[in-house]
């Protein structure tokens, strides 16, 4: 990953907020900042993958991304131009290159739609391809997820978990995307479905020459896939390294309690178990300075007054003042 | 070591469906010895979650137990009436579930509810065991915590909520299904440790219901393994993770990502689980074995044991393998 | 089922209509004036009434007034409910604002008292009554269906068409409707009968159909006056045919409700 090298997305300062609505007797809403400045790039081939607990906003993070929620601010640069700034009915045309697969399979296919309807769908809204050549692209999408044809004139409820997921992503890969920005897209399936998933994403990454945003909440789903982690607590990115120096040895306070929590499949392995009090503050109400310091073990008196600002490490970066 | 708590001993169970009886359970055996945390591992549709249920009689009114026995120190629970079974449930074999919703009630306090049920297990209330058991599960300001209403806390204090009312009777089981999977990593490690905590405290076995290996290994001193309504492997913790012996096992163990696998792809298992509607005559994994023979298609493989080292801790697995 | 069968005989007969009566000048109104006021008899099972036309063949061809402005009324107030409350409960925002303001205001009259006032403004005739009616009527549909779509809305599918691309047009019409459209379905067949009722209402107080031609109302209303004076027959068959088939809608839209609901049905 060279210093010079451009990266496909370039997300500067992004600030998605809520409102919330007011009860009864108020008429303002409050607005919840859920994503607070993140920095983030996507480089090409690369697979990014991103942790958080729930409440961390990182599905809002994708939504933000893909204009499913419009950010309040900030920069998402794609092919030189920022695509929030672009109108709706310019914005059709970039959502050929960014796709959003989604974590429950099920949820995202019409139940009432046909199997081939559903994969031909991006097909119809952005080409003129007649019925034919359809079915012809369909068959051969399906064909390189492992799904069989015969499933084309099947309904969703109709397949397993695995394949629904597997269609799903013959439905992201049929434009030809650069970037697929995937949220947690095997958590709801069985582990070993889930392996099967996993190498295909990987093989279709390498095949379709693809970068991936891949967002879970499993550690050590993404030691085993992803190229560079971002850690998100909060709505905002606390430490971003390569996978091997996050595990080796990650900066962040938050960062280590997570990997310590993370169960290892092997009983001989007691990770040194960092157990951290108390649960994530509300977005809405967010401490004051460094967004962690009410959870951080190692918590010094600067960190409740003075949000920190960002340290570089020797593969990425934290925010923490423990670096300083 | 006594007699084992709990024996499971061939138990069936059928569900009845609109397209016809699905066998939910097609003969489960496994036992658990006294203060023990007894992990129950498998995939969606193993039959785990049933089995536990069974154990306190929470079955659906669909689901029907055919066969089998389930011996709580020797007492067969399948053959008590509801009068008797009563004496058990929240007594002296309690549960926790995934979802505190399911066993936090909406309208009433966390103290109301402890001291019902304080009531009614052991007849009386006391204010300061209700603030001590409170206290015990990590919640702080137990004073405060009685007064509250559940949806006032958040998950993983729910969590330990629930905790602390399955405690309530100082039951002898606890029965866990799956108590951290909707639970954020941070969160699960602090319930994990709660529970492994009060295992050494007061003794308390525990039946740990879950898919996630992780947990398994961190948590449990034996596992059964489960396949298709049937356990097709138990043993102790290290005897299962480091020398699986039963293909299903060893291709479970083979599909998680770990540091190592990286770079190269997951392993996995072909083929899909077998479904409920389907008769199976021999053994259930035959479909899908890498290791498969004639004669596993045709008998349920009987059981071969093994002594682990000088610990004499059983390892047994259901495959004509051995 | 026994609803189905009825409904069908009912729907059959008014099709047929001059099919199935000797008289069917009469049913379409041409008077009889020697046969005047006869209880029922051989020649005329249900008698005849003041201008000697005989009961069965205007019940007949009352029928097909009467279902004809039950079903019209039904479908277009279902149409135009749904494809306010569609957009309504999709966009959101202003759009969401004015179609609902609009419809709270249609709700907030008492829907018969709109339709007398209506058919009172527009002047007695059947495409009038149709209209009044419809008025009255499209506003429940937007409500279901609004709050449908907002709930649909949230959905991944929903989501995943954006992403994909897809316009909001061809979203409402693929993904939402036709996942929202099953309460609505249930509802139309419920309000069926409904609307016939309040159609026979209006023509009882003679704001509806106009003689010679016939509806149920207004059968019933012609008999109203003689009753008194021992000619039953006059409004209770007409009565009887409003009640039985109103039933007959109502217990099919149960029907309609049950083989809807998946939990009811049974499994996939």
């Amino acid at each position: 990953m060279t210093a010079m090298s451009t990266p496909i997305i370039d997300i500067k300062g992004l600030n998605v907020d809520y409102v919330v609505h007011g009860g009864l007797f108020s008429r303002k809403g409050q607005t919840i900042r859920v994503i607070n400045g993140i920095d983030l790039q996507i480089f090409a081939g690369e697979i990014l993958g991103i942790v958080g607990e729930s409440g961390c906003g990182k599905s809002t993070l994708a939504y933000g991304i893909t204009r499913l929620v419009e950010p309040t601010s900030g920069e998402v640069i794609f092919q030189g131009t920022d695509i929030l700034k672009f109108k709706k009915s310019e914005l059709r045309r970039i959502r050929r290159n960014i796709q959003l697969v989604f974590q429950d399979p099920f949820s995202s296919l019409n139940p009432r739609m046909k199997i081939f309807e559903l994969v031909a769908e991006p097909l119809r809204t952005h080409s003129e391809m007649n019925t034919s050549e359809m079915e012809r692209q369909v068959e051969e999408l399906l064909k390189k997820v492992g799904v069989s044809s015969e499933f084309m004139n099947r309904y969703p409820h109709q397949l397993s978990g695995g394949q629904a997921q597997r269609v799903i992503l013959a439905r992201a890969l049929s434009l030809n995307p650069s970037v697929i920005i995937l949220d947690e897209p095997t958590s709801a399936l069985d582990v070993s479905v889930q392996a099967q998933i996993i190498n295909l994403l990987i093989q279709l990454q390498q095949e379709y020459n693809l970068s991936y945003m891949f967002i879970s909440h499993d550690l050590t789903l993404l030691q085993h896939i992803a190229t560079r982690i971002g850690v998100i607590y909060l709505g905002e990115i606390v430490e971003l390294s390569s996978s091997e120096a996050l595990f080796e040895a990650p900066q962040h306070p938050y960062t280590q309690a997570l990997l310590s929590a993370t169960p290892l499949p092997d009983p001989d392995t007691k990770r040194q178990r960092i157990v951290l009090d108390g649960n994530v503050p509300s977005p809405a109400n967010p401490p004051a300075g460094c967004r962690f310091h009410v959870r951080c073990p190692h918590v010094m008196d600067i960190c409740r007054t003075q949000p920190p600002g960002v340290y570089q490490t020797h593969t990425g970066w934290a925010k923490c003042h423990l670096l300083e | 070591m006594g007699r084992p708590l709990l024996q499971v001993e061939g138990l069936r169970m059928d569900f009845h469906t609109p397209a016809g009886k699905s066998k939910v359970l097609r003969g489960v055996s496994f036992t658990v010895d006294r203060g023990q945390i007894f992990g129950i591992v498998g995939e969606s549709g193993c039959g785990k979650t049933m089995t536990a249920r069974a154990i306190l009689g929470l079955v659906p009114h669909t689901g029907e137990v055919t066969e089998g026995r389930i011996l709580y120190n020797g007492e067969d629970l399948l053959r008590l009436s509801q009068r008797k079974i009563r004496k058990f449930r929240g007594k002296r074999i309690a549960m926790i579930f995934q979802n505190p919703q399911a066993a936090l009630n909406p309208l009433f306090t966390i103290g109301e509810q402890i001291s019902a049920l304080m009531k009614q297990n052991i007849g009386e209330a006391d204010i300061e065991k209700i603030i001590d058991l409170i206290r015990d599960t990590g919640l702080p300001n137990p004073e405060k915590i009685i007064k509250s209403y559940p949806h006032r806390l958040s998950g993983g204090m729910q969590q330990r909520a629930m905790i602390a009312m399955a405690l309530s009777s100082e039951p002898e089981l606890l029965i866990a299904d799956e108590p951290t999977t909707a639970l954020d990593v941070t969160i699960q490690a602090q319930i994990l440790e709660l529970l492994t905590k009060l295992k050494e405290e007061k003794g308390l076995t525990i039946l740990f219901v879950t898919h996630n290996m992780g947990v398994i290994a961190e948590m449990c001193d034996s596992v059964a393994v489960f396949y298709a309504g049937k356990v097709v492997e138990q043993g102790t913790v290290r005897g299962i993770f480091h020398s699986p012996k039963h293909p299903y096992t060893q291709g479970l163990l083979a599909t998680l990502p770990h540091p190592g696998s990286r770079g190269k792809d997951l392993a996995t298992i072909a083929g899909v689980v077998p479904s409920g509607l389907t008769e199976i005559r021999g053994c259930p994994f035959a479909s899908r074995c890498p290791q498969v023979r004639s004669i596993c298609r045709q008998q349920p493989p009987a059981w071969t044991e093994f002594e682990n080292g000088k610990n004499s801790f059983k390892h047994k697995v259901a495959c004509f393998l051995y | 089922m026994v609803a189905l069968i009825f409904l069908f005989l009912v729907i059959l007969s008014a099709i047929l209509a001059p099919l199935l009566t000797p008289y069917p000048e009469q049913g379409a109104g041409v008077p009889n004036i020697t046969e005047k006021l006869n209880a029922p008899n051989r020649q005329h099972p249900f008698g005849t009434d003041n201008l000697g036309r005989d009961l069965w063949a205007r019940i007949l061809f009352g029928a097909r007034t009467s279902l004809m402005i039950g079903f019209t009324v039904t479908v277009l107030g279902a149409f135009i409910g749904t494809v306010l409350g569609a957009m309504a409960g999709y966009f959101g925002g202003w759009i969401d604002e004015i179609i609902m303001r609009i419809t709270d205001v249609f709700l907030a009259f008492p829907p018969l008292l709109l339709a007398i006032i209506m058919a009172a403004v527009l002047g007695p005739s059947i495409t009038n009554t149709i209209i009044a009616i419809t008025v009255v009527w499209w506003p429940w549909y937007t409500r279901i269906i609004r709050g449908q779509a907002i709930s649909v809305r949230e959905r991944n599918y929903i989501k995943a068409a954006i992403v994909i691309g897809v316009n909001d047009r061809t979203i409402i019409k693929r993904h939402l409707l036709p996942n929202i459209m099953t309460p609505v379905l249930v509802q139309a067949t419920l309000d069926l009968g409904s609307a016939i009722l309040v159609a026979a209402s209006l023509s009882f107080i003679g704001l509806g159909t106009q003689p010679p031609a016939a509806d149920w109302g207004v059968l019933v209303s012609e008999g109203r006056e003689l009753l008194l004076s021992g000619r039953w027959w006059l409004s209770v068959y007409p009565g009887l045919a409003i009640f039985l088939t109103v039933t007959a809608l109502n217990l099919m839209g149960d029907g309609v409700r049950d083989a809807a609901d998946p939990k009811t049905r049974g499994g996939k």
